[in-house]
């Protein structure tokens, strides 16, 4: 039961709400911040002026440019993976029934629940058992545990919104198997797809654990940063990474709670 | 003649559960043809297999001839209008009429001015532009009907197609879709599990229980001379008489059925029964008796002079009315299937 919509919450509970939304977003301001500051050493309150130098700085470090590049390249990778391998799990899992179905549902969302730092020792043992060198591709093969998880997961919801039989009207009028893939499937689960494709990739660009884990000299941007905050030089260089981290994180993920906002998903609108 | 549709010793087994078995059936071309039964008696099944969507695992389906095994559903000639209807979601109305004939390459002008010609004939013309969701159920319906005549197929298949509507609407459109199958000259197969609706739409019938066809007739045929008390008792509701009443009644030992309407009560002679209770319906009357420890229905007209529950009345029918079927005679609740 809802209650009333236009009730208004007492005061009380309106500060709580403010205090636990600025206890969660102003250090993340506080980064922003320090991204401008003259002083370079240490984080000093307030700062004592304001430059956009650091910028240049950063522009012009070799070394951030091959960690962002790495990170593009890793989750760019990643995510193609997971899309691929996510939608066909999530299409296996929904259309058909068969024996153990349940279970490669849970086996195939567990990576997710397990604590990141058990995923990355269980590879990182079983890369050095199979006697396979770390990587670029032991990297990817790292994310795509994770980034399959939310692809599948986006995809499985909609397979299932999906109905069958609008499969079975394509067929029946005359569409085989992949006029029906093309315009009936993808148009279909498409937005879910690109939405779990975007979720992926922000999962993947700042990943830490998994990745310390897996890489062999390579540094991601998120190990580049981890890295630079034990030297203090330049210090608002990380800061200025930062922000560009949240930024390329937070614009994709924005993106996918636009594209599966529930009522206007095309399949869910039929019903 | 060729038939439109020929199950030939077909069966269907989905591991244990013999939803179709051992079916054999002919269609004529331009038939109005009911597969009626409970659910899960096998008539879906049996229209998904003329559809492609199922394969036989044993016997096989000809169609107009023409052996349908190894014939995928794109490639048949025959289009289905689903129960849920099954529109596309992210097409527009027009769109969705119009893929069959996308599918088959037709250029963009001519497809689209073919739907728009069947959404005349489906009366919703100029809703080409709107997008399925917004349509009410008997809307979608329509288009949905359009959408499987768009490609023309020489048989169309129906599956509960009005299952999901309102009384009012439903009426309405059995009237439409024979009129439409008169005018097209489809064979149109449809499944329901609504006796009304096959009786008052379909050439003929195929009463189906359990995978198997129980009987195959005119809708006459079914209603008046049932051949068992299974399709007695769901073709209408008919007083099934068990073998003892019946041998007492004519001297035959058989099951026998006797529809409520044929029931009439008279002042002298028939046969004496207790009523039981009494309901009034409107147009009709229908009373229950006691009758020799069986309980028999009659609809009366609503005016009929009724004696007070518990007293006698005196109750007649045609010799013809009790109409014997071909059931084991044997007696108890384990024959009462």
């Amino acid at each position: 039961m809802r209650s009333d919509p236009n009730a208004r919450a007492p005061l009380g509970l309106k500060l709580a709400a403010a205090a636990g939304l600025l206890f969660m977003h102003v250090p993340i301001l506080l980064i922003f911040v320090y991204a401008f500051t003259t002083e370079e050493k240490s984080y000093q309150w307030p700062p004592p002026g304001f430059t956009l130098r650091w910028l240049e700085v950063t522009w012009n470090r070799v070394d951030v440019w091959q960690a962002l590049w790495l990170s593009v390249q890793v989750a760019t990778v990643a995510t193609l993976l997971a899309m691929l391998l996510g939608t066909l799990c999530a299409a296996a899992v929904s259309r058909t029934r068969f024996f153990g179905r349940e279970t490669i549902s849970l086996l195939v969302i567990l990576p997710i629940a397990l604590p990141g730092i058990i995923t990355g020792i269980a590879l990182r043992s079983a890369f050095s058992l199979a006697d396979i060198p770390f990587s670029f591709w032991t990297i990817v093969l790292g994310h795509a545990t994770f980034c399959i998880v939310v692809v599948y997961n986006n995809a499985v919801a909609r397979f299932r919104r999906t109905a069958g039989n609008l499969i079975e009207a394509s067929m029946d009028l005359g569409a085989d198997g992949f006029q029906t893939l093309r315009h009936v499937i993808m148009p279909n689960i498409g937005t879910a797809l690109l939405a779990g494709g975007m979720l992926a990739f922000a999962l993947s660009f700042d990943e830490v654990i998994v990745t310390t884990f897996t890489a062999g000299q390579q540094q991601t941007l998120p190990i580049w940063m981890l890295e630079e905050l034990v030297r203090p030089r330049e210090r608002p260089v990380t800061n200025v990474v930062a922000m560009v981290v949240v930024l390329v994180t937070f614009l994709p993920i924005l993106g996918a709670y636009y594209l599966t906002r529930g009522g206007d998903s095309p399949a869910a609108a039929e019903k | 003649m060729t038939s439109a549709v020929r199950f030939k010793n077909v069966c269907r087994h989905f591991g244990a559960i013999r939803a179709v078995d051992g079916l054999n059936l002919e269609i004529a071309p331009g038939e109005f043809f009911a597969l009626l039964g409970p659910s899960g008696s096998g008539k879906t099944t049996s229209l998904r297999l003329i559809a492609g969507f199922e394969r036989p695992t044993a016997g096989h389906i000809e169609i107009f001839g023409e052996r349908a095994d190894a014939i995928p559903p794109y490639r048949r000639n025959v289009n289905t209008v689903f129960q849920d209807y099954a529109l596309f979601p992210h097409l527009s109305v027009l769109e969705n009429v119009a893929y069959g004939l996308k599918m088959k390459g037709v250029a963009k002008k001519q497809r689209l001015a073919r739907a728009e010609e069947l959404l005349e004939l489906v009366q919703l013309p100029g809703y080409g532009d709107r997008s399925p969701a917004k349509l009410s159920g008997g809307q979608r319906q329509r288009v949905a009907l359009a959408r499987a005549l768009v490609n023309e197929p020489k048989v169309l298949l129906l599956d509960e197609p009005l299952g999901a509507l309102d009384l009012k609407l439903r009426e309405q459109m059995q009237e439409e879709l024979k009129s439409l199958q008169k005018r097209l000259a489809i064979t149109f197969v449809f499944v329901t599990h609504d006796q009304g609706e096959a009786l008052s739409m379909a050439d003929r019938i195929a009463v189906f229980n359990e995978g198997k066809i129980m009987q195959v007739g005119t809708p006459e045929e079914i209603y008046r001379a049932p051949r068992s008390r299974f399709v007695a008792d769901f073709v209408g509701s008919s007083n099934v008489l068990p073998p003892d009443l019946v041998e007492r009644l004519t001297g035959t030992r058989a099951w026998a059925s006797l529809r409520p309407e044929a029931v009439r009560l008279v002042s002298r002679g028939g046969h004496s029964a207790t009523l039981v209770s009494s309901s009034f319906l409107g147009a009709q009357r229908r009373a229950v008796f006691d009758f020799d420890g069986f309980q028999i229905t009659a609809l009366l007209a609503a005016d009929a002079k009724l004696p007070e529950p518990g007293k006698t009345a005196r109750l007649a029918w045609g010799e013809s009315d009790l109409h014997l079927m071909e059931d084991e005679p044997v007696d108890g609740p384990e024959g009462a299937a």
